[in-house]
């Protein structure tokens, strides 16, 4: 490896995150999202009266179906639509040092998203007693879910030069892989598919690290999906010429 | 020095460029003419390592810019068609990443920062987002992005495009006070730039280098091409044969009629000859008369026209 390769994805990763807290769309977006998120959970946590974060857990995979494909909407598309591509790609770093770049970009906005989450834990850990293994262990799993939703998520948006199309895309893409692990879709599908389907499912592996359990198999699961999309990418990206 | 060798381009079934062949020397300000369309942008981006060519190689110093890429694009500066800028940057931060992510060294980012800002003119919008900067200002922030890295070659898409009069005045100024000590490509379609900013010219039509040199060469190419007009009052057909006896005359045509006895005439002479008097002679001795007299001599956009037919 070239000397100063982890450099330059450094720096371009700093512009990366400086690009999402420059434009207010994050802001909006990870306000709703807080403020969602905090209403969807604190209103059925009162009702059922334990201080249990299991529900916590199922609602976030939901609500970053709309989150992900929110973050990583304008990484490409915008920079397709106002050429600065051109700019970005001419500059001495290879395709991959700048795909790498966005996709920690946006996993360190995500990893600022989910900080500010952590109301939620103290606010129940002030409550009752809890259990601080699984949700740390469900913290690490949403970060590796989102991770996994934002290397589709930023490959869809190479691929256009619209936002809107790139949200919308996103969105059903994460959708379908969410879906398809779902027992009711694996206990529908044919025989042969079914272990299949429950591997690519994304919802089935966060389920097992949600519980507490890290597996070798999920986080190896999470990581080959983050690279292919992500390959995916860079391959897309050096079509342009 | 930049050596583009029959370099070719398609993309789909359209062939953008077609083996073009040209020199840029070190030092040279290279203005890059062509209609639209032409393959201008497409030769940069290519040089630029944006694209890569379908056939062909360019040099840059006997380095291949395809094997040699990255290498190679660390001493070139780019600044794309349109300028493209991160607009919800501030000029600062903006140049600051350049900097970093050019490999100026942490302790001399400052002093690079200041040079550019100083040689552009920006002193005034350094703390402004690039969104709010008029169109000038963005064209030098672009411009000084394209050479703070101390690039030896600066290569210029369109420079000056949607710019007013003096705006047009100013950044070709400074293209010329950075072309001191660099080698500029910029690509145009107009014409008194070139003359005003250029050692030497390349144009391209169709994918194809039609003429290239210094802007005086062109011209005077070109002037080979100079015609005479003369409106003369007497029978057509003999003064049509008495001047094809003048040698130098290559071609006479009837350009127009104003009586039944006047025509006006176009005359193409031989290179460099000057016909005026033994024309006025012929036409005294026959007791004919000249009503009008002109000449044209090529101008830039006779070179251009002519060239990119």
């Amino acid at each position: 490896m070239e000397k100063g390769y982890l450099n330059k994805i450094y720096i371009l990763f700093k512009k990366e995150l400086m690009g999402y807290f420059n434009s207010p769309i994050a802001y909006i977006f990870i306000g709703a999202f807080l403020v969602v998120l905090n209403w969807l959970f604190f209103n059925s946590f009162f009702i059922i009266g334990q201080a249990d974060m299991r529900n916590y857990f199922i609602l976030l995979p939901w609500m970053f179906l709309f989150l992900i494909p929110a973050i990583t909407m304008r990484s490409w598309a915008e920079e397709k639509k106002s050429g600065t591509i051109e700019f970005l790609l001419t500059l001495p770093i290879t395709d991959w040092q700048a795909v790498l770049a966005k996709f920690l970009g946006a996993l360190a906005f995500l990893g600022i998203t989910l900080l500010l989450t952590l109301t939620i834990p103290f606010t129940i850990a002030s409550l009752g007693n809890t259990d601080a293994g699984p949700i740390i262990g469900s913290y690490l799993g949403a970060l590796f879910m989102g991770a996994a939703y934002l290397s589709l998520g930023l490959f869809i948006s190479s691929l256009t030069k619209n936002q809107i199309i790139a949200f919308v895309a996103a969105v059903a893409a994460c959708f379908v892989f969410f879906f398809v692990g779902n027992d009711f879709i694996v206990a529908t599908s044919p025989q042969v598919l079914a272990p299949f389907l429950k591997f690519l499912g994304i919802g089935a592996h966060f389920d097992n690290i949600a519980r507490g359990v890290i597996d070798t198999k999920d986080v190896i699961y999470y990581i080959s999906f983050v690279w292919l999309f992500l390959w995916i990418n860079k391959e897309i990206v050096a079509l342009r010429k | 020095m930049i050596r583009v060798e029959n370099l070719s381009k398609k993309i789909g079934e359209t062939q953008i460029l077609d083996s073009i062949n040209f020199q840029i020397n070190d030092g040279e300000i290279l203005g890059f003419l062509g209609p639209n369309g032409a393959g201008k942008t497409t030769t940069m981006k290519i040089i630029t390592g944006f694209w890569t060519p379908s056939s062909g190689n360019i040099f840059v110093d006997e380095k291949n810019v395809i094997e040699n890429s990255l290498e190679i694009r660390s001493k070139l500066g780019y600044l794309p068609e349109n300028v493209p800028l991160y607009d919800e940057m501030k000029v600062y931060e903006y140049l600051k990443f350049i900097a970093e992510i050019r490999g100026i060294a942490k302790e001399k980012i400052k002093d690079s920062i200041k040079s550019v800002v100083n040689s552009c003119g920006l002193e005034k919008v350094i703390k402004k987002p690039i969104e709010e900067l008029s169109k000038g200002y963005r064209q030098r922030v672009g411009l000084a992005q394209s050479i703070i890295h101390k690039s030896d070659i600066i290569v210029l898409d369109e420079p000056t495009t949607g710019l007013d009069p003096n705006q047009i005045i100013e950044i070709r100024n400074l293209i010329k006070e950075i072309g001191k000590d660099k080698t500029v490509i910029f690509s145009t379609h107009i014409l008194s730039e070139v003359q005003a900013t250029c050692d030497r010219v390349v144009i391209i039509n169709n994918g194809r280098i039609t003429g290239q040199g210094t802007p005086s060469e062109l011209m005077q190419a070109a002037g080979s091409r100079e015609t005479v007009y003369v409106k003369i009052r007497g029978p057509k057909e003999i003064i049509k044969e008495k001047l094809k006896e003048i040698e130098e005359i290559m071609e006479i045509m009837e350009k127009d009629r104003e009586a039944d006895d006047i025509f006006g005439y176009e005359i193409q002479p031989q290179t460099g000859a000057d016909v005026r008097e033994k024309l006025s002679m012929i036409v005294m001795q026959n007791n004919w008369s000249i009503l009008e007299f002109s000449r044209k001599s090529a101008s830039m956009e006779d070179v251009f026209r002519e060239l990119t037919k």
